[in-house]
C-alpha cells in the first residue's frame, strides 16, 4: 500500500487553542476588510450597471482605454487589465446606463484607435430592480441552502454536532467572502454559486468526522471525549487529505486554465476548500468538544 | 458470479448501452466539420421546397434536437429580459399585454432569422428571450424593444399652430407671473414660443437642439395639467435636420385622435425607390386591409391639400402632402433611414405594434470568439483537472484505483446521456458542475478505499474488508449527498441562467454518482474477490 499519513497520532484537542488563534486572526482579518472596503464589492448583477468586455489587437495600454472611454462620456467607468493581452474589462455603474453599452463602448475605442482591431467578446448589463432582485434571490438562497443543511445536520446528528457543523459552514462561508474582499474581487451570481458549493463541502467533510466520532464514541465507551476525537480525527485525516487535494487539483486547473468567467468561482473555490478542510479538523469537532464540556461541567453542577 | 451479480451486470450494460445511444447525436453533431455543425443549426423543415429537401433537413433538425445543446455563455449569443410596462393600461387589457407581446416579439425575430430562439414568459410581466449564434445586436434590441405603434394624424394648419401656441404662451406667462409677480420681458410674455427658430412654416416649428430638453419638459408639463385644452398632438421629427445651417428638430402639431392606426397594414415591404428626390433612399411601402384602404381612400380624399402625419411611436416619420385622394389602400413611408432600419421597419409594421411598451431590464451578451475560447479553456482545465485526478487515484490505489477511473468514467457518461435526454444545456458553469461532480465521485471511492484499507488493517479478510467497508462508507456517502444536493437545489431553485446550468449538472452527477461509485465499483469488487477467492487486493 501506498500511504499518506497513515497512523498518524496528533493531540488536535490539545492544541486547539491554536485553531482559535488562526481562526480568530482570520475572521478578524475578514471583518477589517469588509468594513474598509464597505461592505461586500458587488458586481453588477447585484448593483445594476453593465460590464462591457473587449479584445483589442494590438494591445493598447489600460491609461489609453481609460481616457478614450472617459472622453466619450463615460466617466465613472473603471477599466481593469486582464490576464490575456488586450483584454479589457470596462464597469459602467448605473448612472451611465446606455441602452447599448456594448457597441457604444466598441464604437468609442475603435474612434480612439482607428488602427486597431477591437472586438465584442461579452456584455452583461443588469437594470436596478433586477440587480436588487437577484441580490435578494441570492440571500434567500444561501440560507436556504444553510438552513436545510442545518436541519438535515440536526436530524442525523446529536443538536451539539451540529452547532459545531454549523459554526464551522459559517467559518468558511465568511472567511472566504474576506478573502474576495481582502484581495478585492467582487461578489457576482458565479462566487455566490462557488459560496453555495463550499457549503456543501464543508458540512460534507464535517459529517465525514462526525460520523467517526460517533461510531467511535459507541466503541470507546470509557473513553474521554477530548480522546475519542482525536482518535476519530486522526482515523480520517487521510481521507480528508486526499479529498481536498483532488478537489485543490480540479479547482487549480479551473483556477489557471479556465479563463475569466471561472476565475473568480475558482479562486473562492480554492479558500473555501482550504479552509474548509482545516475547519472540518479544527472547528466543528472543537467547537462540539467545547460545548460537551461545558455541559458536562454544569451538570454536576446541577446535581449537588 | 452469483444469479445476482450476473443480473447487477446486466443491468448495468444495458444502462450503458442506453447511454452510449443517447449520446450518439451529440457525438455526431459535434465531430463535424464547422460548416456542416452550422447547416446543422440553420436547418428549418418549414423552408424546404421539395420532399426530398425537407426529410433532409427534418433528420438535421431531429439531430439538432437530440444533441446535447451549448449555452449561450459557450457558443456566443444574447439573453435578454424584457419588462413589459403595463401601468397605463387598462386592468382587463394588462392581463392579456404581456402574451400579446410575446406573440408579437416572436414573430419579429422569426422574420429577423434567427436559429432557435427560445421565448419564454417569466412571473408576471417579463418575457426572457435567448438568441442564440451571432447577430447584430443593436438591431436586434431595436427589433425586439420597439413598440411599432403607428398612428396616421393629419397636420394642423399654420393658423391653427399659431392659435395653439398662444395659448400655450399665455398658460406659462401666467405661470411665471404667477411665480415672479410682475410683467415681464418678451422671453417671458412668450415662453413657449420664444423657443422656438421658426414657428409654423408649413405645419412645422423648428427648435435648435439646445431648446429641445427644455421646450419638451414644457410639453409634457402641459400634457399632465388637465386645466390646460389640449385639443392637439405635439410630436417631435423622427430625425433631427437643418434650417438656416443649424441644427434642430422639427416640432409637429397635429390632430389628437389618429385617423387610422398601423393594424390596418396588411404587409410591408422594404423599398428603395419610393423616394424620387434621392432614389435609392431605403423607406417602406404598405398595403392596407381592405377597411383601412377603405379608410385611407375617406381620409386622403377629405383632406386634399393638407399634410397627413406618418407617426411611429411618438415621432414623426414623415409628412407628406396629400395631392389627390389614393383609393388603392397603398402607401408609403419614406425619411432619413438607413437600409436596416428600413428593414427593421417593415419587420415591425408587419407582425403589429406592441401593446404596451417593453424595457429591457437585464442583458447578457457574449460574443462568437469569447464562446470559443471559453470552450477551449473549460475543457482544457476540466481535461487537465480529471487527468490529475485520475493519474492521483491510479498511483495511489493502484487496481482498485482503475476501478474508482471506470466508476468516474461511467459517471460521466450517464451524466452526459441525462443532459442529452433532458434537453438540458451546457454551460460555463455547468462545466464547473461537472468537475465538482468528479470532486465528489472521487470523495466517495477515498472514502471507500480508506475504510477497506482500515479494515484490513484490522487484519480482516478481503472479503469481509470489502464488505464492511462499503457498509460503513455508505452511511457517511449518503448524509455527503444530501447535504450537497441541498445546496444544488437551493441554487436551482434560486438561480438564473448559466446557475441554474451548474446546480442542474452538479445534483444530476451527484445522484448517478450514488449509482455508479457505490453500485457499480462494489458489482466490480464482488466479482473480482469472489471469483478468484483472493486473499490479496490490490488497493
Amino acid at each position: 500500500m501506498f500511504e499518506i499519513l497513515h497512523g498518524i497520532n496528533v493531540d488536535w484537542m490539545r492544541r486547539r487553542r491554536i485553531a482559535y488563534m488562526v481562526s480568530g486572526l482570520s475572521i478578524l482579518a475578514s471583518i477589517v476588510s469588509l468594513v474598509m472596503h464597505g461592505g461586500p464589492r458587488y458586481g453588477v448583477d447585484f448593483t445594476g450597471g453593465s460590464l462591457v468586455e473587449v479584445r483589442m489587437t494590438p494591445p493598447p495600454e489600460v491609461d489609453q482605454v481609460r481616457s478614450a472611454v472617459d472622453r466619450a462620456g463615460f466617466h465613472g467607468a473603471e477599466i481593469q487589465k486582464l490576464n490575456s493581452p488586450g483584454q479589457f474589462l470596462i464597469r459602467l455603474s448605473l448612472s451611465e446606463q446606455h441602452a447599448s453599452p456594448g457597441p457604444a463602448v466598441v464604437r468609442t475605442l475603435q474612434a480612439a484607435h482607428p488602427n486597431a482591431k477591437v472586438e465584442l467578446l461579452r456584455v452583461e448589463s443588469v437594470g436596478p430592480r433586477v440587480g436588487a432582485e437577484l441580490r435578494g434571490a441570492a440571500i434567500k438562497a444561501v440560507f436556504l441552502a444553510l438552513g436545510m443543511i442545518l436541519i438535515y445536520v440536526a436530524i442525523r446528528y446529536d443538536w451539539r454536532y451540529s452547532m459545531g457543523a454549523v459554526a464551522a459552514l459559517f467559518h468558511d462561508v465568511f472567511i472566504t467572502l474576506g478573502a474576495i474582499s481582502i484581495f478585492n474581487k467582487e461578489v457576482n451570481l458565479t462566487v455566490v454559486a462557488a459560496l453555495l458549493t463550499i457549503a456543501g463541502f464543508s458540512i460534507n467533510d464535517t459529517i465525514v468526522v462526525f460520523d467517526r466520532i460517533r461510531e467511535r464514541r459507541q466503541t470507546l465507551r470509557r473513553e474521554p471525549a477530548e480522546k475519542v476525537m482525536n482518535i476519530a480525527i486522526n482515523e480520517t485525516l487521510s481521507r480528508t487529505i486526499i479529498t481536498s487535494f483532488t478537489v485543490v487539483l480540479t479547482v487549480l486547473a479551473l483556477f489557471f486554465l479556465g479563463g475569466e468567467v471561472l476565475h473568480d468561482f475558482s479562486f473562492a473555490m480554492l479558500v473555501g476548500v482550504i479552509y474548509g478542510t482545516y475547519s472540518s479538523v479544527y472547528v466543528a469537532s472543537a467547537l462540539a468538544l467545547e460545548t460537551q464540556l461545558y455541559l458536562e461541567r454544569k451538570k454536576p453542577a446541577r446535581k449537588r | 458470479m452469483t444469479q445476482s451479480d450476473r443480473n447487477k451486470l446486466f443491468l448495468t450494460l444495458i444502462g450503458v448501452a442506453v447511454a452510449l445511444y443517447t449520446l450518439w447525436p451529440t457525438f455526431q453533431f459535434y465531430s463535424m466539420s464547422p460548416a456542416s455543425r452550422q447547416e446543422v443549426l440553420q436547418a428549418r423543415p418549414a423552408m424546404a421546397t421539395n420532399e426530398g429537401d425537407r426529410t433532409r433537413l427534418q433528420d438535421l433538425a431531429k439531430l439538432r434536437e437530440k444533441a446535447i445543446k451549448l449555452g449561450l455563455d459557450l457558443q456566443g449569443g444574447m439573453y435578454l429580459l424584457l419588462e413589459v410596462d403595463t401601468s397605463k393600461l387598462p386592468p382587463a387589457e394588462a392581463r392579456n399585454a404581456v402574451d400579446q407581446a410575446m406573440q408579437i416579439i416572436r414573430n419579429r425575430i422569426d422574420q429577423f432569422g434567427v436559429a432557435e430562439p427560445s421565448i419564454q414568459k417569466q412571473g408576471q410581466n417579463r418575457i426572457l428571450i435567448q438568441l442564440p449564434g451571432l447577430l447584430d445586436q443593436e438591431r436586434a434590441k431595436e427589433l425586439i424593444g420597439q413598440t411599432a405603434l403607428l398612428e396616421f394624424k393629419i397636420v394642423k394648419t399654420d393658423e391653427e399652430t399659431r392659435a395653439l401656441f398662444d395659448r400655450i404662451d399665455q398658460y406659462f406667462a401666467r405661470k411665471m407671473a404667477g411665480a415672479a409677480g410682475k410683467a415681464a420681458p418678451d422671453s417671458l410674455a412668450h415662453p413657449w414660443s420664444s423657443r422656438f427658430l421658426t414657428v409654423a412654416q408649413g405645419g412645422e416649428s423648428f427648435a435648435l437642439l439646445d431648446n429641445v430638453a427644455a421646450i419638451d419638459s414644457m410639453r409634457q408639463d402641459l400634457v399632465k395639467d388637465s386645466s390646460f385644452s389640449m385639443d392637439a398632438a405635439l410630436n417631435w421629427d423622427s430625425h433631427p435636420s437643418e434650417r438656416e445651417g443649424r441644427t434642430g428638430r422639427g416640432l409637429y402639431v397635429l390632430g389628437k385622435d389618429p385617423l387610422m392606426q398601423g393594424k390596418e397594414v396588411a404587409s410591408a415591404q422594404m423599398r428603395l425607390d419610393l423616394d424620387q428626390e434621392r432614389p435609392g433612399a431605403p423607406g417602406v411601402s404598405f398595403t392596407l386591409t381592405g377597411r383601412g384602404g377603405a379608410l385611407f381612400a375617406d381620409i386622403t380624399g377629405a383632406n386634399v391639400g393638407r399634410r397627413l402625419a406618418i407617426v411611429l411611436d411618438q415621432r414623426v416619420q414623415s409628412a407628406p402632402n396629400i395631392h389627390e385622394r389614393i383609393p388603392r389602400g397603398q402607401g408609403s413611408i419614406t425619411g432619413s433611414f438607413t437600409e436596416e432600419e428600413a428593414q427593421n421597419l417593415s419587420i415591425v409594421l408587419r407582425s403589429g405594434a406592441l401593446p404596451a411598451p417593453v424595457n429591457i431590464v437585464e442583458e447578457r451578451t457574449v460574443g462568437p470568439s469569447l464562446g470559443q475560447d471559453s470552450i477551449q479553456k473549460g475543457l482544457k482545465a476540466g481535461g487537465l483537472g480529471a487527468l490529475l485526478v485520475v493519474i492521483f487515484m491510479i498511483v495511489y490505489y493502484r487496481l482498485s484505483g482503475v476501478v474508482a477511473v471506470v466508476a468516474l468514467l461511467l459517471n460521466m457518461i450517464g451524466l452526459l446521456a441525462c443532459m442529452a435526454a433532458f434537453h438540458a444545456t451546457l454551460t460555463l458553469p455547468g462545466i464547473a458542475g461537472v468537475v465538482l461532480t468528479i470532486g465528489m465521485a472521487v470523495d466517495t471511492n477515498v472514502l471507500i478505499f480508506e475504510r477497506i484499507r482500515e479494515e484490513l488493517r484490522h487484519k480482516k479478510t478481503v472479503l469481509s474488508a470489502i464488505e464492511t467497508g462499503y457498509a460503513r462508507a455508505y452511511r457517511t456517502i449518503i448524509d455527503a449527498h444530501v447535504t450537497t444536493l441541498l445546496s444544488a437545489v437551493a441554487l436551482m431553485w434560486f438561480g438564473t441562467g448559466p446557475i441554474r446550468g451548474f446546480a442542474i449538472t452538479l445534483s444530476l452527477g451527484l445522484i448517478i454518482n450514488l449509482i455508479t461509485a457505490v453500485g457499480v465499483s462494489k458489482m466490480i469488487f464482488d466479482a473480482w474477490s469472489l471469483r478468484r477467492r483472493t486473499s490479496t487486493i490490490s488497493i
